[in-house]
């Protein structure tokens, strides 16, 4: 399981160098993003650009990592290639998870402590 | 590539053999009832439907309904024995690749298709289920879906709709 973790101020990123989140990996990913979320980033991003395969397994362990990383912090997805994209939304779990369409237009839109404006 | 008639026989001279055969003919091949191998099957469709002029759309399409359905013999009829086999065919047809299943795994609970659960609509998180989209994906995704017990083995047939293809016929 390839996760290459990298701290940007309060955001986790967390990067899935795997081609296929499958029935195959699950559970080895849900543990592994898990461990990779860390306790403390309140804001766990999931960079998801190399992966061009999701089953509804792999959408599970996504739900699976999103309850285990807990109340109060938040999982969000980026860079979605379409196959990847096209099976949350049929699953309309579009709507829960926020979703980004690149990393730079997530960090860019990480909320800011100082709240100027 | 071959102008196909719609014929229901997914045949093709020279498609012989178990395995894969030629670009316009049948997919053929048998594997074991576990996640590696269904994965390793998956990726080599892939391949074979790509090279066969099947757009990307469509390939992506057939390989995700092709997960979900050998996923769930692998969970479900087979319950994780990897001793089970399963007999997988894929034959192009106009109206659509006709994929035949066959295992000898335990039946379908109650003989009939799952019908999977609807999206999500709840946004507690706490409330999420986090399985039982796979049947919804193939009910979505799939057309002409059919279940039979015959002789002790299960037959699923689906039909994959190709949505960019400009064949010939």
């Amino acid at each position: 399981m390839q996760l290459k973790t990298e701290d940007r101020g309060d955001v986790r990123l967390v990067l899935v160098a795997e081609p296929r989140i499958d029935a195959a990996i699950a559970i080895q990913f849900k543990e592994a993003l898990r461990t990779a979320a860390g306790e403390s980033a309140p804001r766990v991003l999931l960079d998801l650009s190399e992966v061009r395969f999701l089953d509804s397994s792999g959408l599970g362990a996504l739900v699976a990592a999103m309850k285990l990383i807990g109340t109060g912090r938040r999982l969000e997805l980026a860079a979605l290639q379409a196959s990847v994209e096209r099976v949350f939304r049929l699953t309309r779990m579009d709507t829960v998870f926020t979703i980004h369409a690149s990393i730079a237009e997530a960090l860019g839109a990480s909320p800011r402590l100082t709240d100027a404006g | 590539m071959a102008a196909r008639r719609g014929a229901s026989s997914g045949h093709r001279p020279g498609a012989d053999g178990r395995n894969v055969g030629p670009v316009a003919g049948a997919i053929r091949l048998t594997l074991p009832a576990e996640p590696k191998a269904v994965r390793r099957a998956l990726v080599r469709i892939c391949t074979e439907l790509l090279g066969a002029g099947i757009s990307e759309d469509d390939a992506a399409t057939a390989e995700l309904v092709l997960a979900e359905v050998l996923n769930n013999v692998v969970e479900h009829a087979f319950q994780g024995n990897a001793d089970g086999r399963i007999e997988l065919t894929i034959a192009p047809e106009e109206a659509g690749l006709a994929c035949e299943l066959r295992d000898n795994g335990r039946p379908m609970p109650g003989g009939a298709l799952p019908a999977g659960h609807g999206p999500a609509c709840s946004t507690a998180v706490s409330a999420l289920p986090e399985g039982g989209f796979g049947w919804f994906l193939i009910h979505s995704l799939a057309r002409d879906l059919a279940y039979a017990r015959i002789d002790g083995a299960n037959i699923l047939a689906l039909r994959i709709p190709l949505s960019a293809r400009a064949q010939a016929s």
